[in-house]
């Protein structure tokens, strides 16, 4: 061996021990909290287990019970379907036009542009909380000002029919993130393309359709898909706005049947909080888990194939 | 990217002069009646994003009689109710809590990522985009999905829970969006300046510190901001850890209780709800910048 290449070897170990030293904190973190309990996750969807006496094996008993015979589980899942379909859509069309709205504003900017952007700080308990005061349907100013119009009065957060939109309605108010994606990608379209369609005769429309479209489409897929993993995950927006709808008084040790009213407003994550934490079945919220984890890894395998500059390194 | 909250130069609006060829005119009336148009559309989506902040504030400051009633504005401004919210028993540690759980956890979080993030976007290894992959697989997943075995490990056998640790000592092993994010600036820098540092002498822990961090602090400001207002904002872990011992409470997870505690009373809660709020709209104030870029960091540059 010549002298080179043992100095080769070494160099290489030293960058092997260099790469190992900076990823250990994630390492570490991606294993401990992340594959051990998803390995455990899916051991205890196979075990009767309430968290007390020793669990015992059953089968696919858990997954039966979750599929068939647990009466929240497939409202849960259509809830999930509605809101993936209206409430995201809406968000990315309403995201779409403000975004458009605010690179058109000449006067005040600056104040729209806060203006637009502030809600989507405001704290989800928070926020809930104000909506489901500002929508009650007895003394909220949201019906109060309906009345005063003439207009119809619905009774949003406790009306199994209304729930759902409520909630639409209070994530198309957080819609600032996707208004600045959406704007800093319009001011990305080249100038020039939209100056070669108007000589063209191109109108605005023409314009929007043929210059802008093509340029912002990856954003608008990277926010549909993003929407919907965040529709995955909803949780704190629903189970607030339902306890407090129905006047259940939080804090500890309380029950609370979730998706009031009339489960309208369940979700999948919710289902794990109560079957595991309130119901102490640990296999149950294995199952459900588990369903999740599947759903979110389909959207999430989709947006890496699609947005493949993610994995982008510059070497 | 920096200023695209702050004012760009103001087009001053034209009415149509007199004195004009037709055509010129025509022009000029078309472009007022845009700007009419595009700035009354903005003040109607204005009112809907800014009314519920103003009614929550006008509410907070009624009394309890009137905020059962259907009235938009107070008689008499009651600004003791926010006293009385402060005072409220809990609610100070609520704060302490919170502010605990955000910055240590935002401490944490940074001291643990830099490097991670550094290593995925330069170094070269085996498996580096496999662990990219897990990295996103890691962000986008549900809490939910491994919070049953993750509650028993710090119940059953650590037995933490009634405390906010099993949500703080895990940010000591990194979390994946801070990753990501900071992945995605670090890749922005040319790798020359890291290299020019290297003939001078300097070790890849150095030259991370002294060269990379210091171009970096837009994107470092943005993952703090956004890890201090993610565990500002969190429900779900209070609720799955804390919610047995009340002086563990977050202010996200006790307000949701302080309904509970002031049943009708709706001035006292959204005062509780407008105190929950005011630090993070403060705070946006002075660190616009860093949202933004953090926003667009995540976007527009996947």
């Amino acid at each position: 061996m010549t002298i080179i290449s043992v100095g080769l070897l070494r160099k290489r170990r030293r960058e092997r021990l260099r790469n190992l030293a900076f990823l250990s904190p994630w390492l570490i973190g991606v294993s401990v909290f992340f594959l051990y309990p998803l390995l455990s996750t899916v051991y205890f969807s196979f075990m009767k287990y309430d968290g007390f006496t020793p669990p015992t094996w059953v089968g696919l008993k858990n997954w039966t019970y979750v599929f068939s015979d647990y009466p929240f589980f497939w409202p849960a899942l259509r809830n999930t379907l509605w809101l993936v379909i209206v409430m995201v859509s809406l968000r990315v069309l309403f995201g779409l036009g403000i975004g458009l709205l605010i690179t058109k504003v000449k006067t005040g900017a600056g104040f729209f542009r806060t203006a637009f952007y502030l809600p989507y700080l405001a704290p989800p308990v928070a926020a809930t909380m104000a909506f489901a005061f500002l929508l009650n349907p007895g003394t909220g100013p949201v019906n109060n000002i309906l009345g005063s119009l003439g207009l119809p009065q619905p009774g949003w957060f406790n009306d199994p029919h209304w729930s759902k939109p409520a909630l639409t309605l209070l994530a198309l108010w957080g819609i600032g993130d996707l208004m600045v994606i959406f704007m800093a990608s319009l001011l990305d379209v080249p100038m020039d393309q939209y100056e070669a369609a108007s000589l063209d005769g191109a109108g605005w429309w023409q314009r929007f359709r043929f210059v802008t479209m093509p340029n912002i489409q990856p954003i608008v897929l990277f926010a549909v898909i993003t929407g919907v993993i965040q529709t995955m995950q909803y949780y704190t927006q629903p189970l607030v706005a339902g306890k407090v709808a129905s006047g259940v008084i939080g804090g500890s040790g309380q029950q609370f049947e979730p998706g009031y009213p009339e489960k309208s407003t369940l979700t999948l994550p919710q289902l794990v909080y109560h079957l595991g934490f309130q119901r102490f079945d640990t296999g149950g919220a294995c199952v459900i888990a588990l369903v999740l984890f599947a759903l979110a890894m389909v959207f999430t395998a989709f947006l890496m194939r699609r947005g493949s500059g993610f994995l982008a390194t510059d070497d | 990217m920096s200023n695209l909250l702050i004012d760009r130069e103001p087009e001053v609006p034209v009415a149509p002069a007199p004195g004009l060829t037709a055509a010129g005119r025509a022009a000029r009336r078309t472009r007022f009646l845009n700007w009419v148009a595009v700035h009354s559309l903005a003040l109607a989506a204005a009112l809907f994003f800014v009314l519920p902040f103003v009614f929550v504030f006008l509410t907070a400051l009624m009394s309890d009689q009137q905020a059962l009633t259907r009235d938009l504005w107070p008689d008499t401004w009651h600004w003791e109710n926010l006293r009385t919210v402060w005072d409220t028993p809990g609610f100070l540690t609520w704060w302490k809590n919170t502010i605990l759980y955000a910055g240590l956890g935002t401490v944490l979080t940074l001291v643990s990522s830099i490097p991670v993030a550094y290593a995925l976007a330069r170094f070269k290894f085996r498996g580096r985009n496999f662990a990219m992959l897990l990295v996103i697989s890691t962000m986008m997943l549900p809490p939910q999905v491994v919070i049953v075995p993750m509650y028993l490990f710090w119940a059953k056998q650590l037995h933490l829970s009634g405390t906010l640790w099993p949500l703080i000592i895990p940010m000591a092993f990194t979390d994946a969006f801070s990753i990501f994010l900071l992945r995605q600036f670090l890749l922005t820098i040319p790798k020359e300046y890291v290299d020019a540092a290297k003939v001078d002498g300097c070790g890849d822990l150095k030259a991370l510190l002294r060269i990379v961090l210091p171009m970096a602090k837009p994107a470092v400001a943005a993952v703090a901001l956004f890890q201090f207002f993610s565990c500002w904002n969190d429900y779900f872990g209070p609720q799955i850890y804390a919610s047995e011992n009340p002086a563990a409470w977050t202010l996200s997870y006790g307000l949701e209780s302080f309904k509970g505690a002031h049943h009708t009373n709706w001035n006292l809660t959204m005062a509780a709800t407008l105190l929950v709020m005011a630090p993070v709209i403060i705070l946006f104030f002075f660190a616009q910048k860093a949202f933004i870029e953090g926003v667009t960091l995540t976007g527009v540059k996947g």
